[in-house]
């Protein structure tokens, strides 16, 4: 689906990805983990061409990235975070994306999900930060998009929110999609994800699944054994 | 007045011998030349009209009337001057005089007057002149309602519509002067009146005066001319109520003054022009009452004027309102409205409270450097004009109204 | 790109910002004609606001609505369309509802006047125009600006020096220039610079019509048989036109580029 071949990234003098190289085949839910700083966001804005590399290229299904946009139609991408125009209802924002996308939407069955039908004619100025990150969750999912890209979907979100995002992740994943996350929550991670992508010093430092990275450094615990990586 | 009772006495007193000959193509005199040499003082000719191919009419010393019907027209076929008179007590009306030769060494005229007095020149119509009504070492006489189109392109062919040189009490009256050299030129002319003529497109001046004392003109209007007044060397003139507008150009100006004194100027409109007035070398002139409308300089004051009062004036929208040579000031300018006067009146006296400098650091570096015209209104301007209004460096700090108007003034 | 335009569209007149634009206008329109009673006095003062204000609003709120869109951006961005689009339309959107808010603002007190009645309509008219086109160069120039400094306040500081460059310190320039070689014909020069900054060129454009007895005093003459010339027409309003174009296409440019 996603192939990244010697991917170079450098924002002044500072590397930031130094020759990544990856790539994705099957469905599934993919974590991508690394300390402050490591190129976890910068690498999936590459993926979405927001951040232009120098060097290396990326393909999606096959094509190449370059200077392209339509490709993004198969993406479903949630931003880090959810500041939106302030005078717009959430109403009138999630029209907005469907009516930018072109595209049918299953935007009604994901607000109930989340209950968020109550803040639909709201500003979204006045909304709490964990609605507003619903609602960012919402404009995600409605296309059903092959290739999800979760950018620290967990940030302001109370435990019954979170309990039905993961639902929502396993539903998605159960139909065939493959979903890129980046989190800081390690329980989250360590019950979502599939596989485990380790950034370090721009390149991927660990490519398997959870089980393999316990093994590899000897540790029973997510946490501990990202802390021995950095070690 | 007197010459008025002289004419009128004069045409009683011949009144009763006099005989009215008839000029037109059917009869027994067909040409005016021939009615001009059989009439006798006291007669009147009147012309029929027709087209009258002729040229150097002279009349010597008779005292008579000439009268077109429905304006005949007298064609010179740009042979030197249409009619010359030199005669006391004579009237010529109702002609149409065409076709006047230009010349460099004659002041050939449709009408040449000399050493005449007490005459008449009323209502005729010039077409393709070189010089309209010319008129030398005359006195008491009425130019009244005439009209002059010329088609005068270059100032070195062209001469002017009405001419006069060495003259006293004239009296001139409602005419309408247009594509000349000079609409009306005086030179030694003293004590003229010169009432509500029209001056329009002449090449140079719509009126120009030189070494002519005591004259007034009011109610006049002087359009885009090269130049509207030039008045020049002169003493006790009095300017009221005409109207200067649209005269551009790179050395135009509504009116100039130069080597004048004792003169004023009331309740004149100056509009449009490139410059309203420019005074060179004036003193005691007042300027009462003028309007100063969207001129680009209202006022130039050039060298060598002292004691010209300023008072009551109202300076409109002009790009500059005052500009000034030297740095000494004898002139005053108090009680004016002024439109780009931006104080405040909280006694409510009606008079700003605090003064106004009508000269702008602005106008001062047009004048070293005209290229700089095209910063005019730019915001750098404005802030360093700002700056010079609170603390004049180059301006001259004792040129200002000290109270000026709040509102335009009515008269 | 239309809907990204008509979205910014409508997210600026729903703002209050672009009605405290378009109220400021009409104040200013109908404080001007109502108070004054003089047409042609009216559109100079007008002239004066338009040639340092509507640049100033038009880089600060171009540079206030880039950055303050900057989340929005990034949402576009992360859609199936193309970056080009996003920009133009953004662009287009700040620009044209801040030219409709001085057209409309200063519009509507003119036309309540009798503004068709008047022989000032076409001054009026022009200088509309020259408003839009310095609106649509000032708001392209503070997207550029804004595309090239990721810090706010840079970004802003550089903002307010560009205009603070062509409304006054260009001027400053240009006049000791002037000043410096006056022993030298300086018309071309005068012309040449005039036309080269946008604010000089619609301020000259606008004299002409105003105070054209003025301009036509000394060498007033070479810049009326440049200005008053067909061609001088359409070298001025090419440049206008260029002075819109060049920004644009150099955003745009920043924009290709940019990491988001």
């Amino acid at each position: 689906m996603v192939t990244v071949t010697n991917l170079h990234k450098r924002f002044g003098s500072q590397k930031v990805l130094n020759g990544l190289n990856l790539e994705t085949h099957l469905p599934g839910i993919i974590a991508v983990l690394g300390p402050n700083g490591s190129g976890k966001t910068t690498l999936i804005k590459s993926l979405l061409g927001m951040v232009i590399p120098q060097k290396g290229e990326i393909a999606v299904n096959g094509k190449e990235i370059r200077r392209q946009s339509d490709y993004r139609k198969e993406i479903d991408y949630l931003p880090q975070i959810a500041n939106f125009p302030g005078n717009l209802t959430v109403k009138e924002l999630i029209g907005m994306i469907k009516d930018l996308r072109g595209k049918p939407a299953r935007d009604k069955e994901l607000i109930a999900f989340f209950g968020i039908e109550s803040f639909l004619d709201k500003k979204l100025s006045k909304l709490s930060g964990g609605t507003r990150q619903k609602v960012n969750i919402v404009l995600c999912f409605m296309f059903d998009s092959p290739l999800i890209i979760l950018d620290e979907p967990t940030s302001g979100l109370d435990p019954a929110s979170l309990i039905k995002l993961r639902e929502l992740l396993q539903k998605e994943k159960a139909a065939g999609k493959t979903i890129i996350i980046t989190s800081h929550i390690m329980n989250f991670v360590e019950e979502t994800a599939d596989r485990i992508l380790f950034l370090l010093e721009g390149v991927i430092y660990f490519n398997g699944s959870i089980t393999e990275l316990k093994t590899q450094t000897g540790q029973d615990d997510l946490e501990h054994a990202i802390a021995q990586i950095l070690t | 007045m007197k010459a008025v009772l002289f004419i009128f006495l004069s045409f009683v007193s011949f009144s009763f011998y006099a005989t009215e000959i008839t000029v037109c193509e059917t009869c027994e005199i067909k040409s005016i030349k021939k009615a001009v040499e059989v009439a006798e003082s006291g007669d009147t000719i009147r012309v029929k009209p027709g087209i009258y191919k002729e040229n150097d009419i002279v009349i010597k010393d008779k005292s008579i009337t000439i009268i077109g019907d429905d304006f005949p027209v007298i064609d010179a076929e740009m042979q030197g001057t249409a009619i010359s008179i030199s005669a006391e007590a004579f009237k010529i009306e109702g002609f149409k005089i065409i076709n006047i030769g230009r010349s460099h060494t004659s002041d050939f005229s449709a009408i040449l007057v000399s050493n005449s007095t007490n005459f008449e020149i009323k209502n005729n119509r010039f077409d393709n002149i070189f010089f309209g009504i010319l008129i030398e070492r005359s006195n008491n006489g009425r130019i009244i309602g005439n009209r002059v189109t010329g088609k005068a392109k270059s100032q070195a062919h062209s001469g002017n519509a009405i001419h006069l040189w060495k003259t006293e009490e004239m009296h001139i009256e409602n005419n309408y002067l247009e594509g000349v050299r000079d609409g009306i030129y005086l030179e030694f002319t003293d004590d003229t009146e010169i009432i509500n003529n029209v001056c329009k497109n002449n090449l140079r001046y719509g009126l120009h005066f030189m070494f002519s004392d005591g004259n007034t003109y009011s109610g006049n209007l002087f359009e885009n001319n090269g130049a509207g007044v030039a008045v020049m060397y002169s003493k006790e003139i009095l300017m009221y109520r005409n109207t200067f507008k649209n005269n551009w150009g790179s050395a135009s100006y509504g009116l100039l003054l130069k080597d004048i004194t004792d003169s004023e100027l009331k309740q004149n409109t100056f509009e449009e022009n490139t410059v309203g007035i420019s005074a060179d070398n004036t003193n005691r002139i007042n300027y009462i009452e003028n309007d100063f409308k969207s001129n680009g300089y209202a006022v130039k004051i050039r060298g060598g004027c002292y004691n010209n009062v300023f008072e009551r004036n109202n300076f409109l929208y002009n790009s500059f309102d005052l500009t000034y040579n030297g740095h000494s000031n004898e002139n005053t300018f108090n009680g004016n409205y002024w439109s780009n006067y931006s104080g405040y009146d909280l006694d409510k006296d009606n008079f700003g409270d605090i003064p106004y400098r009508p000269v702008s650091l602005f106008s001062y570096l047009v004048d070293k450097t005209p290229e700089s015209i095209v910063m005019l209104r730019s915001l750098f301007i404005d802030l360093i004009e700002f700056s010079e209004k609170v603390s004049p460096i180059f301006t001259p700090a004792n040129v200002l109204d000290e109270q000026p108007y709040i509102r335009k003034i009515q008269w | 790109m239309f809907k990204i335009l008509k979205y910014s569209f409508f997210d600026l007149f729903r703002s209050r910002w672009s009605f405290v634009y378009f109220f400021f206008y009409l104040l200013l329109g109908l404080v001007l004609l109502f108070l004054n009673n003089d047409l042609s006095n009216a559109i100079i003062t007008l002239m004066n606001v338009i040639i340092v204000l509507v640049p100033l609003i038009g880089t600060i709120f171009g540079i206030m609505y880039f950055y303050n869109s900057r989340e929005f951006t990034e949402l576009l961005l992360a859609q199936p369309i193309a970056r080009k689009h996003i920009f133009l339309g953004q662009y287009l959107g700040v620009a044209i509802s801040l030219a409709l808010s001085l057209v409309l603002g200063l519009g509507i007190p003119f036309i309540i006047y009798g503004l068709f009645e008047s022989s000032a309509i076409w001054d009026f008219f022009s200088l509309l125009v020259v408003g839009s086109f310095l609106t649509f160069i000032f708001t392209a120039l503070s997207f550029g600006i804004a595309l090239r400094f990721e810090n706010k306040i840079k970004g802003f500081g550089m903002a307010i020096l560009m205009w603070l460059f062509l409304a006054i310190i260009y001027d400053g320039i240009f006049l000791l220039l002037l000043m410096y070689f006056q022993e030298y014909p300086l018309e071309d020069f005068a012309l040449a610079a005039s036309v080269l900054n946008p604010i000089d060129l619609s301020r000259t454009l606008i004299l002409l019509k105003l105070d054209i007895s003025a301009l036509l005093g000394y060498t007033g003459a070479v810049f009326k048989s440049f200005f008053g010339t067909t061609k001088g027409s359409i070298i001025s309003f090419g440049v206008l036109l260029a002075w819109v174009i060049l920004p644009i296409w150099g955003m745009l440019r920043l924009a290709s580029k940019k990491d988001f």
